[in-house]
């Protein structure tokens, strides 16, 4: 824990929102051309992660002091837990949405099919 | 040392909570991906989403985080003064941070579309709000320690080792900066890609 860790830490995560916030500013600024839709998407989730690891490394200090591995055990398995529950949570969500989306004629044929399957 | 066990005993178990706050926030955010088309008519995230408000809210936050860490290495190097002036910068940083966000919740409720206007907005209001609330608690956290460090001479002084207490408070607020860049990312910027 030293203040040049810190600075190090607090100069990325400030370009790295400069690059989140540059980009959204982008979309608009060339009628939503460029970037388009689905790269702005990728953009902004990967620089989300990006910082997230630096916080995470050079604010809250993973891996480093004496209880480092123990921490660190217990941050995978947060990591797991949230990524089964926003993950499920979605698949699971959308994927019932897009059944709900159907006529039922579409549902008649989908369940048919579906017992065709089996 | 005895203290020394205590110091890592308590270090240990404040990130165990700040773990399960995580799996608490991981239910908002997937409540709020799941809710995130169903605005009823009402505003969706691309409306809600002010650019260089949130922009100000980011960077406010971002560097009170790096304040409160200034505050963590003055205690380790013993400089008082500077613990009481890096926390008062960021008390004040996150008071304005909490400010511009009860700002953009009257503003919402004024118009009508509180969280009772539509899905969206309730999962909205749970998850920002909840971060709110956390960033409250450590405002009031910031106000006692300061309390308790003005009546000792020394960080380690007993009763309860300041400096443990301190680093806790630290992690906490950082740990709060972590949240802030999946709620600006995944709730505002996202907005501009519906």
């Amino acid at each position: 824990m030293t203040i040049k860790n810190y600075s190090i830490g607090f100069a990325l995560s400030l370009m790295l929102t400069a690059l989140s916030f540059g980009a959204v500013w982008l979309h608009y600024y060339n009628h939503h051309r460029w970037p388009t839709h689905q790269e702005l998407f990728v953009w902004i989730i990967a620089l989300a992660v990006v910082q997230l690891a630096v916080q995470v490394y050079f604010f809250l200090h993973l891996g480093q002091g004496e209880a480092a591995r123990l921490n660190a055990a217990m941050f995978a398995l947060a990591a797991v837990l949230v990524a089964v529950v926003v993950g499920g949570s979605l698949w699971i969500m959308t994927s019932l949405n897009a059944r709900m989306q159907m006529s039922p004629d579409q549902m008649m044929e989908y369940m048919q099919h579906q017992n065709d399957a089996m | 040392m005895k203290n020394t066990t205590d110091h890592k005993a308590s270090i240990f178990g404040f990130w165990l909570y700040l773990m399960s706050d995580c799996l608490l926030f991981a239910s908002l955010f997937a409540t709020f991906a799941v809710l995130r088309g169903n605005t009823f008519g009402g505003p969706n995230a691309e409306e809600l989403l002010n650019v260089p408000f949130v922009l100000a809210e980011t960077l406010v936050l971002l560097t009170s985080s790096f304040t409160a860490g200034v505050a963590l290495i003055a205690a380790q190097l013993n400089k008082r003064a500077w613990v009481f002036g890096a926390l008062a910068a960021t008390f004040i940083l996150g008071a304005t941070f909490l400010g511009l966000e009860l700002h953009e919740f009257a503003g919402l409720i004024a118009a009508g579309d509180g969280p009772g206007r539509s899905a969206f907005l309730s999962a909205f209001f749970a998850l920002v709000g909840t971060h709110g609330l956390h960033v409250a608690a450590g405002l009031l956290w910031m106000l006692i320690l300061s309390a308790q460090m003005l009546s000792r001479p020394d960080f380690e002084a007993a009763p309860g080792n300041v400096r443990t207490k301190l680093l806790a408070l630290g992690l906490f607020w950082h740990f709060l900066d972590v949240v802030w860049i999946g709620i600006f990312s995944l709730v505002y910027l996202l907005g501009a890609t519906l």
